[in-house]
């Protein structure tokens, strides 16, 4: 039986040797400056486990009396984790390590938490769920202030951690009620206890609690407070990993959680995820319009679609989770895209991070203008682009859960968010005099990225590659 | 008898974690902290996990503490003006405060577990076991990986201290035990005959 259990978390296990093995090797013989290797090694191994994962599927395998789930939803967001963490480490080597941050732990720590993610968005019980959750926060608190001489740095570690210590308490008193009330922490067993029983104003109050805590990490307004701090304060490509892969793993847990402990309460958490989902889209359309700073209007950016996300979910269905499971991969897609080309601008080799130094860009580099173009058009939910069509599947699938008022919402806030972007576009191509200084080569890797993923916007429109076929295979298993 | 020790002990808890908050010490306020943690102690006796009673004392008074204690003493920290501000949020602080306080009186008011709670909260170990020797059993076995998943959680605290804190520095001479171990008189002694009345 044990071993059986083994196999189970056999990526994981993988992964965490990996971590602790490269860690002693480097301590004692290479050092900082064979970094870049680790790094190589590092995201090889990612997209490695990636494929491992997703040609040796099979059937939903529990382990561990139940503490942990394999099931073709954890598979699923696994493989986005995964992948998105591994591209993010690539296109990261260069930044860092010409900006003296490679330190060779930063690949280790992301490695971390990565295993943290994958504990999370496979937890059958609130505790696993919170062993995965602080694996992977604690690994993003100390990658946060990897530019341990920048103040911001330094501090946007500090906020992250203050403010993440702070919901991690908010979950675990959560659970505590959640586990008066059932008497287990299984998601099983605290399903079982809401059908045998009706569900009492006490476990409400674990509910929201534990929801809470969760918003946090997913950033949903009033919860966001951290976010365009953080993501400004942190060296790029950490900001750009924020942005990504945690954002996965925080709303898997988060479906998981409401659909397999709390399937049988849709009704009582329906209205709180609606209720996160339209302040987060808002706030994230209307704070965004006043950003100076690119990676601060990312954040925004960020807060907004996982207010989609969230509508997504708040929808309570099957069609809910695949259209939250699908708007999650192209969200990624774009944000990676986007990331590449923010690393890919500098001026006298270093960072800049003002959209106005973006001026008549279109001029000088017209290639990687008109992929941002793309990319942009596609977070705003433009519709000859891939990110109006996930937009469709997410209000959609509100509209058929019979949330009409939380669509409309939806729409409107989706209108006002593209000002910001097309902003973007207005100083790319229609600015005034332009920034000689600024240097927009980047690494062919950057370089690559932007390209594949703005082609990305394009051709998925046309086709998916049984992105729709998987997602739903995944929605079915968590919601039944 | 154990009524008025579990008032005792939880008045005292609520009053060192109260004085805790608002004294103007800093060292006064970990004094009462740990008062409170004292007194957390106690009500786990009280509850019959007595395990959990020590570990509070041993890790929370006897390490961590202690550690609060050598960071206030030795950190030069104006207390005073990190809490200037404080006074401009407190009426909101309290109103948020007593509102989460009815809201909890009313949710603890119609508490009701679920009807199979009793059933599931079953006695995993025989009640003869002693509560560390239960934890034991229960720890290293069903909860297997969530101990290794908390192993991996201490290794990254671990690595965080040293990344954020650890610096290199080349200007100080360290002890190098191997080299001192390999001296020997041919590289470090040399033997000069000196005549009398020259000097070298």
């Amino acid at each position: 039986m044990f071993w059986a259990d083994i196999t189970v978390i056999f990526p994981e296990i993988v992964l965490s040797v990996f971590a602790m093995i490269t860690l002693i090797g480097w301590v004692y013989s290479k050092g900082d400056k064979q970094a870049s290797i680790l790094v190589w090694f590092a995201a090889v191994l990612l997209l490695g486990i990636a494929a491992l994962i997703g040609f040796f599927g099979g059937e939903t395998r529990i382990a561990f009396d139940g503490l942990f789930v394999d099931d073709a939803f954890s598979r699923f967001a696994k493989i986005m984790i995964l992948a998105s963490a591994a591209i993010i480490l690539i296109i990261s080597e260069n930044y860092m390590s010409r900006h003296d941050l490679l330190r060779f732990e930063y690949p280790i720590l992301v490695v971390l938490a990565v295993v943290g993610m994958m504990i999370m968005v496979s937890a059958g019980d609130l505790m696993t769920l919170y062993m995965g959750l602080e694996l992977q926060s604690l690994s993003l608190y100390v990658v946060a202030a990897l530019a341990r001489d920048s103040v911001r740095s330094t501090e946007a570690g500090l906020k992250y951690f203050v403010l993440g210590a702070l919901s991690s308490g908010l979950l675990l008193y959560g659970a505590s009620l959640v586990y008066g009330y059932a008497g287990t922490t299984q998601f099983a067993g605290i399903i079982e206890a809401i059908d045998q029983s009706n569900s009492s104003l006490g476990f409400l109050f674990g509910l929201i609690f534990v929801i809470s805590g969760l918003a946090f990490k997913v950033s949903a307004v009033p919860f966001h407070m951290w976010t365009p701090d953080v993501y400004e304060g942190s060296p790029t490509p950490i900001t750009a990993f924020f942005a990504t892969a945690p954002k996965v793993a925080a709303i898997g847990l988060l479906a998981r959680v409401l659909h397999d402990a709390f399937g049988a309460v849709v009704s009582d958490w329906q209205q709180v995820i609606a209720l996160l989902s339209v302040l987060s889209m808002f706030l994230g359309a209307i704070a965004a319009i006043g950003q100076t700073d690119i990676k601060r209007l990312m954040a925004y950016s960020s807060i907004a679609h996982m207010g989609y996300a969230l509508m997504a979910l708040a929808a309570g269905t099957e069609f809910g989770v695949q259209a939250l499971l699908i708007y999650m991969v192209i969200y990624i897609i774009m944000s990676i895209g986007a990331f590449a080309f923010i690393l890919a601008v500098e001026r006298d080799g270093q960072p800049v991070t003002e959209i106005a130094a973006l001026k008549l860009l279109s001029k000088r580099d017209p290639l990687k203008a008109l992929a941002m173009l793309i990319l942009l058009f596609s977070l705003a939910g433009i519709p000859p682009m891939l990110g109006f069509f996930c937009k469709f599947y997410v209000l959609k699938a509100a509209y058929e859960a019979n949330l009409i008022w939380l669509a409309i919402l939806g729409v409107i806030a989706s209108v006002i968010g593209a000002y910001y972007y097309m902003r973007i576009v207005y100083f790319m191509y229609f600015g005034e005099d332009m920034d000689n200084e600024l240097n927009t080569n980047g690494t062919p890797i950057l370089t690559g990225v932007l390209l594949v993923s703005a082609v990305a916007m394009i051709v998925g429109v046309i086709n998916l590659f049984g992105l729709e076929g998987a997602a739903s295979v995944a929605a079915t298993l968590l919601v039944n | 008898m154990s009524a008025v020790a579990f008032y005792l002990f939880a008045m005292t808890a609520i009053i060192g974690g109260l004085l805790t908050v608002i004294s103007r010490n800093p060292v006064y306020s970990v004094l009462w902290l740990i008062l409170s943690f004292l007194s957390s102690a106690g009500l786990f006796v009280l509850l019959g996990a007595e395990f959990i009673a020590m570990l509070l004392i041993i890790v929370y008074v006897g390490a961590v503490a202690v550690l609060f204690l050598f960071v206030v003493m030795m950190l030069d920290i104006d207390f005073a003006k990190l809490k200037a501000g404080m006074a401009q949020y407190m009426p909101l602080a309290l109103l948020i405060a007593v509102v989460i306080l009815m809201q909890f009186v009313v949710a603890f008011g119609v508490w009701e577990p679920s009807h199979i709670a009793e059933t599931k909260r079953t006695q995993v170990i025989p009640a003869e076991y002693h509560n560390t020797e239960a934890l034991g059993l229960i720890l290293y076995d069903e909860y297997f990986l969530l101990f290794q998943v908390a192993g991996l959680i201490l290794l990254v605290a671990m690595i965080g201290a040293i990344i954020l804190t650890l610096r290199h520095r080349q200007d100080i001479k360290r002890q190098d035990v191997l080299a001192q171990m390999y001296r020997d008189p041919k590289i470090s002694l040399e033997l000069r005959d000196v005549k009398s009345g020259q000097g070298l």
